[in-house]
């Protein structure tokens, strides 16, 4: 099989820019997350659509960035 | 333009793909995300998980030599047999694969310039099957530990600045703005970096489509902030697998002969009781690039 309509965008998620790459293989289309600065995976979901596959992969990304402290730096 | 020091490291997309069923290579995914192999793969790849085969999965450490030449054995590598690593992340941990290769000795391993991602993009064909493997013979060479820094020599090389220390990671870890990559666990328990060291994000060597930056550039890149090869270089990351894809830049396509990764890296300097940490953004301007 080849990967098929590969597509790459930055979102901002709750301050935080995610790239999300998705792409198709046959009908199940697969999207990945991850967080742009250092570029570290955050998610990996796959759906019917590709709205439905990056919209699990940002709800995962979500979850997990909430987790994400930021500590003031003089 | 200039040719890298090592070319011979690299190979692209396109000799992969004509690489396939060659009976002396073998070809290896190794991702950060280690489900990523059993959506789609190169055919005849196989997958090492850096999680549980390339480390010591009891203590803190890279593979022991036996151990490695075990999973050698199970891969059906010999010594004399081309590996190409390729994995996702623009080759984050197929870097960290190469580099514990180097370390014992494999003669011919190389990266796939621009890993997964260049081949995903490029449409190539991918499958779900896992290739049966026929273990092989494989003696490795003792660990050469002129490839890997350890804390004491950290701390030598900041307390004589005998060395210098590049740090890779974001901008904001190395500020200490955050203690790990956003969404990732905290580590640490301090945010920062070692004192003395130069900011120089890992991704700052990729374009975009994930391949390496030309020799001139990254040439420019590190020599811009004073890494030219004429003192020793220790590069660290958060747990040595961002700063082994710096180590191999440094060390196979700039060609500087003395590059060490150090794999204790933040994970090992931000624990530490009373070690010096600063804080601060980098002097360069770096940020908003990883």
């Amino acid at each position: 099989m080849k990967p098929e309509d590969y597509v790459e965008h930055i979102v901002d998620v709750d301050g935080w820019p995610v790239n999300l790459t998705s792409y198709r293989f046959g009908e199940m289309f697969h999207c990945k997350a991850d967080n742009v600065s250092p570029g570290a995976w955050l998610a990996r979901e796959s759906g019917a659509t590709r709205e439905a596959a990056e919209q699990k992969a940002l709800d995962r990304a979500r979850y997990l960035l909430a987790r994400t402290r930021r500590h003031p730096v003089s | 333009m200039s040719e890298y020091a090592h070319p011979e490291t690299l190979v692209s997309t396109d000799w992969v793909a004509k690489a396939l069923d060659e009976p002396n290579v073998r070809i290896a995914e190794v991702d950060v995300d280690t489900a990523a192999y059993d959506e789609g793969h190169i055919r005849n790849a196989i997958p090492w998980n850096w999680q549980t085969q390339l480390c010591d999965t009891v203590r803190r450490n890279i593979l022991s030599k036996a151990d490695f030449e075990a999973l050698m054995q199970r891969s059906g590598i010999t010594p004399k047999t081309t590996v190409i690593l390729y994995g996702d992340n623009n080759n984050w941990f197929a870097a960290w694969a190469f580099w514990q290769m180097k370390i014992y000795g494999h003669r011919d391993v190389r990266l796939m310039n621009g890993g997964r991602k260049k081949w995903i993009a490029e449409g190539r064909e991918v499958t779900t099957d896992v290739p049966a493997v026929k273990a092989s013979e494989y003696g490795a060479l003792p660990a050469d530990a002129s490839l890997r820094a350890y804390l004491d020599d950290v701390r030598e090389a900041r307390d004589e600045h005998g060395a210098e220390l590049v740090d890779v990671r974001s901008p904001q870890e190395f500020s200490g703005e955050i203690l790990a990559p956003p969404g990732l666990p905290e580590t640490c328990q301090r945010g920062g970096h070692i004192p003395g060291a130069q900011s120089i994000p890992w991704g700052l060597a990729c374009n975009e489509d994930g391949t390496f930056k030309s020799f001139d550039e990254l040439q420019t890149l590190y020599g811009s902030r004073g890494i030219d090869g004429s003192l020793p270089v220790i590069a660290y990351c958060r747990i040595g697998e961002r700063s082994s894809h710096t180590w191999f830049v440094l060390k196979e396509l700039l060609g500087y002969d003395r590059v060490t990764n150090y794999d204790g890296s933040w994970t090992e300097w931000g624990n530490l009781v009373a070690a010096p940490v600063e804080r601060g953004a980098p002097s360069t301007a770096t940020a908003g690039v990883s």
